[in-house]
């Protein structure tokens, strides 16, 4: 459907509103998409998605990279569980966050320079907006949701940073998150009958009566606080972008299956089953959002850099393991530690199963998708920010192209990160501060 | 019911009589020079209490907050760096409307609302410009210029036209309110101080704005806002009387309540689990239990008692439920018809109790979630209750030395922790964390008393700042005459009052003024608060600091965008 087709639409409808309510029966309108439900009736595909994956701690050094580099045909035993699906994996070994001489803040200096490209000052928890933020910016200003973020383990933070302190908070409940997507605001893009309520619009003059009291502030306003402010602005057009969309009859799509709402939850904590299981619930409810066309940007952290991950019945956490435990002279690895890591990269290969099973005519949701999986950290036992494991999964509708891995020796990872915008569309030529500025994307995966 | 609607109402018509001179008010954020200094959210505790001060405690809230963020120490100060991000005013969109329909519905609007219009399916200008100016000025701590309440009465009549429902106009007007930037901030306005060019002040709606939330956690009441019109705030004998008036409310618990949970971090337990098979006894209700008693004790010894703040952390006195009972192991006696109430409880000396620092909302809150950690007890003794920053561990370290629980030869914590120091890069912090950290090893990660760890009997002597103790009590002893302790608190609640660190010129008045009067006053908080809310230096706004006032992490973003 053109623009100017669907403010034609909206013009009517708005036009119908001006007094009762109203049913206004549309037919199923079919010729939106092609018959393979792949691509809309202009030839365009859907939509390319974008998804980060984060967890804590990292990954044993020599046991997850693939031994050649260049065409991915093996991989490290801790990477065995997403076998199946390595021919849409892309493996990036070797980048490293180099330190420019600044103090580590454990867990919080390597996901702040891979997510936002600066290596922060001792003390500094967040500063620029981290790249799904970018991205978000850049292709989901049209979509109900900017952006969705949840927690796997509890925490209501999340790595989503507009910008200093301004984060977008994680959902820690599938059964809040399904309310807040599939609930009484959400329009069924694939529903006969479109009822559009007139107390919508009654909201949409609320808001824009909020908006004009901003202009009180002009001129009075410091630049901190002008920054925030416009966070506080940019937040409030996305809820007028909802209720516009909600006055709308949404574009059909046929993979779009709405869910019924997720049973078998558990308590939000960080034990491993409640993590696994909520895991799957989350990652089923984002797969159905991305698929009915609710947002393009997702972000999924199973754990927080600082894992907290804890086995039913036993005292230490993840995250103590990594420091506590004597590698075991024969394996070459500490056992616990590494069954931690079983589990989250179990929960990986979870993740891109669900994502993968999505069937979009002769596709999957995951072929249109670009997963960027990080982690904080390379070696835990030591804080290392050298060779810390990322990923990325899926083709993003052929801009990506899959099946690599990239071996470098200490290359800053912002190589990564600006690939990730560029495949994404971003405008963007160089990226990161200090020792990981770069302008270097790794073309070898950019179709 | 009626009672308490009848105290609502009362509130609400104090807030409508004034409503007159709110109408007439002028064009407040149009002052000439006017600056805005501070832009605070509210926090969730906040935005529930103004809630219930301003419609009443029926009033549902019907969603979830944005998570609050801590900057040096406080929520209150991580409430300057922080906005509304996309997800967050969904949920306040979410809960002001739900509030909104609350307030106007049948069953509240012949209390909330302050007159009956000339038809209910029609628009009533009159009526509703006497409602949301009233409302307005308790919901903005400030009147609403006349060209706000204008716009809102005409929110108000345009829905009202639309769907033929007065007070359906009436909610989304209010839901409006609820969703701008006026509520949700506390704006912090000032000006040009023409006695002296180097300092900005407060306008009077602020200064009532920042004592009110310092005192009560919450907006000004009408008779503050009353002062404030009226400029009282503006001398040293208006001030002085609605602080003692405010001291003297029983609303000054919830205001020192709010203050001790952000110091010591209580919204931490938030996310705070024990694994229930090692810690059956350990759930949410104990969790909540635990922080509650922590806030009885204090507001017992602090407010009731007017006692020393020191006593916090020796006093044997505290409040108990049956819940933390059984974590405690004390068998307790509760009154037949309150069998699962609170009672005061006075511990033997046996028990090993050292006030608040061997609560279970310290020692559990600090620890693992299957078992202590004397190192984070320590950081957070160390950083909470006397406001010294431990640095970051180095990277790179090896943690070669540290063996497991299972390693026959370090059972207990000491010894794991002391083959740790025996790293050089590793000892210079873990020195000043673990000694104190395990003096409170006898309290397991749920609180409960323990004498021996993996069959060893545990060691819980050490030493602070070169003072020797066999114990916790004794540690608890030597906190309580620790000048660190002190001086902590006095800064924490300048911190919290002011939303941000102190300043050089603050840090120096505070301590050559407020410490002193803290001292000379006992060391008792309401002494503390009169102190500082009764001062000029409380409200001051010296120029520099307004560029000052600029997070570092913002100063980044803001600078590379303008470069």
């Amino acid at each position: 459907m053109n623009v100017a087709a669907q403010l034609g639409r909206r013009r009517v409808l708005r036009g119908m509103l001006g007094g009762a309510a109203v049913t206004v029966g549309l037919p199923f309108l079919d010729c939106f998409l092609d018959g393979s439900g792949t691509a809309r009736a202009d030839g365009a595909p859907l939509p390319t998605i974008f998804a980060t994956w984060f967890f804590g701690c990292g990954l044993n050094p020599g046991r997850w990279e693939p031994k050649t580099a260049g065409k991915l045909v093996d991989l490290g035993p801790e990477l065995e569980p997403i076998r199946p699906y390595m021919s849409k994996v892309n493996v990036f070994s070797g980048f490293k966050v180099p330190l420019d001489g600044k103090p580590a803040q454990p867990h919080i200096t390597g996901r702040i320079a891979v997510q936002t490209g600066i290596v922060a000052a001792a003390g500094q928890k967040t500063a620029l907006p981290s790249v799904d933020t970018i991205i978000a910016d850049s292709i989901g200003t049209k979509t109900r949701f900017r952006s969705l973020e949840v927690s796997c383990i509890g925490s209501r933070l999340s790595e989503s940073v507009r910008v200093g302190n301004i984060m977008n908070p994680s959902e820690i409940s599938p059964a809040a998150l399904y309310t807040r997507i599939f609930g009484a605001d959400f329009r069924d893009p694939n529903a006969a009958e479109f009822t559009p309520d007139p107390r919508v619009m009654a909201r949409q003059s609320v808001l824009s009566g909020v908006k004009d009291q901003l202009a009180d502030l002009q001129g009075m306003i410091g630049a901190a606080d002008k920054v925030r402010l416009d966070e506080y602005l940019t937040s409030l057009r996305q809820l007028e972008q909802q209720l516009d969309l909600e006055l709308q009859k949404p574009e059909p799509l046929k993979a779009c299956s709405v869910p019924q709402k997720p049973a078998g939850e558990l308590p939000p904590n960080a034990e491993v089953t409640t993590m696994q299981t909520n895991h799957k619930l989350f990652v089923q409810l984002i797969a159905s959002a991305l698929a009915c066309g609710q947002t393009r940007v997702a972000n999924i952290a199973l754990t927080e850099g600082l894992s907290t991950l804890r086995r039913s019945g036993n005292a230490v956490i993840h995250h103590t393991h990594t420091h506590e435990e004597p590698v075991d002279p024969k394996l070459g690895y500490q056992p616990n530690v590494t069954w931690f890591i079983g589990t989250i990269m179990g929960a990986m290969a979870d993740m891109i199963a669900t994502f993968d099973g999505f069937r979009e005519g002769d596709r999957t949701l995951l072929d249109r998708m670009l997963v960027w999986v990080t982690s904080e950290t390379g070696y835990a036992k030591v804080h290392s920010t050298d060779n810390i494991p990322t990923l990325t999964i899926g083709g993003a509708n052929g801009r990506v192209k899959t099946g690599h891995h990239i071996q470098t020796a200490g290359d800053p990872i912002t190589r990564v990160g600006l690939t990730v915008q560029q495949a994404m569309g971003v405008p963007v030529n160089s990226w990161g501060s200090d020792n990981l500025a770069t302008s270097r994307t790794v073309t070898e995966i950019l179709a | 019911m009626a009672k308490k609607f009848g105290i609502v109402l009362a509130f609400a018509l104090t807030a409508a009589g004034v409503a007159g001179s709110a109408l007439a008010s002028t064009d407040v954020p149009s002052v000439p020079g006017a600056r805005l200094v501070g832009m605070r959210r509210i926090t969730q505790d906040q935005y529930r209490q103004i809630i219930a001060d301003v419609f009443g405690k029926t009033i549902k809230l019907g969603g979830r907050f944005e998570p609050d963020q801590r900057d040096a120490g406080l929520l209150a100060v991580g409430a300057s760096q922080v906005s509304v991000t996309a997800s967050g005013f969904e949920q306040y969109d979410d809960m002001a409307r739900a509030i909104a329909a609350q307030v106007v519905d049948e069953q509240h609007r012949s209390v909330t609302v302050p007159c009956i219009p000339r038809s209910v399916q029609a628009t009533d200008d009159a009526c509703a410009g006497k409602f949301l100016g009233s409302v307005g000025r308790m919901l903005y701590r400030r009147p609403l210029s006349q060209r706000e309440l204008a716009a809102e009465v005409k929110i108000a009549s345009d829905v009202a036209d639309r769907l033929h429902d007065f007070y359906a106009g009436l909610s989304m007007a209010l839901t409006g309110m609820l969703e701008s930037a006026q509520f949700l901030f506390r704006q912090e306005v000032a000006t040009a101080d023409a006695g002296d060019p180097s300092h900005l002040a407060l306008d009077s709606y602020s200064k009532a704005t920042r004592l009110s939330f310092l005192l009560w956690n919450s907006g000004p009441d009408p008779l503050l806002l009353d002062a404030a019109e009226h400029g009282e705030l503006d001398t040293t004998a208006g001030l002085s009387k609605q602080v003692d008036r405010m001291l003297a409310s029983p609303r000054l618990v919830s205001g020192v309540r709010a203050f001790f949970a952000d110091m010591l971090g209580f919204t931490a337990f938030e996310g705070l689990a024990k694994d229930p098979v090692l810690y059956p006894k350990f759930s949410a209700r104990v969790a909540a239990d635990a922080q509650e008693q922590t806030l009885r004790t204090i507001v017992d010894l602090l407010l009731r008692q007017n006692g020393d703040y020191r006593d916090l952390f020796t006093t044997q006195t505290t409040f108990l439920t049956p819940l933390l009972g059984a974590i405690y192991k004390i068998p307790l006696t509760t009154p037949d018809d309150l069998p699962d109430g609170w009672v005061r409880y006075e511990f033997p000396q046996a028990a090993g109790q050292a006030g608040i620092i061997t609560q279970a909302s310290f020692v559990a809150l600090h620890s693992q979630p299957g078992r202590s950690s004397p190192t984070v007890r320590g950081k957070a003794l160390r950083e909470v209750l006397l406001c010294q920053k431990v640095p970051d561990p180095p990277g790179n370290v090896n943690f070669a030395l540290v063996q497991d629980t299972s390693n026959p030869a370090f059972k207990t914590a000491r010894q794991r922790l002391t083959a740790h120091r025996s790293e050089a890069t590793c000892a210079g912090c873990h020195k000043i964390m673990d000694p104190i950290g395990l003096a409170l090893e006898n309290f397991d990660t749920t609180g409960a008393f323990r004498s021996l760890e993996n069959g060893m009997p545990i060691d819980v002597s050490g030493e602070i700042d070169g003072l020797k103790f066999a114990n916790a009590q004794e540690l608890g002893k030597a906190i309580r005459d620790n000048p660190a302790a002190t001086a902590c608190i006095v800064n924490r609640m300048y911190s919290y009052g002011i939303g941000r660190s102190a300043t050089k010129e603050e840090s120096s008045w505070i301590h050559t003024n407020l410490s002193k009067d803290f001292a000379s006053g006992g060391y008792g908080i309401k002494v503390l608060l009169r102190a500082m809310a009764t001062s000029d230096q409380f409200y001051r706004v010296t120029k520099p600091e307004i560029r000052a006032e600029i997070p570092t992490s913002l100063r980044v973003a803001f600078e590379g965008e303008h470069k």
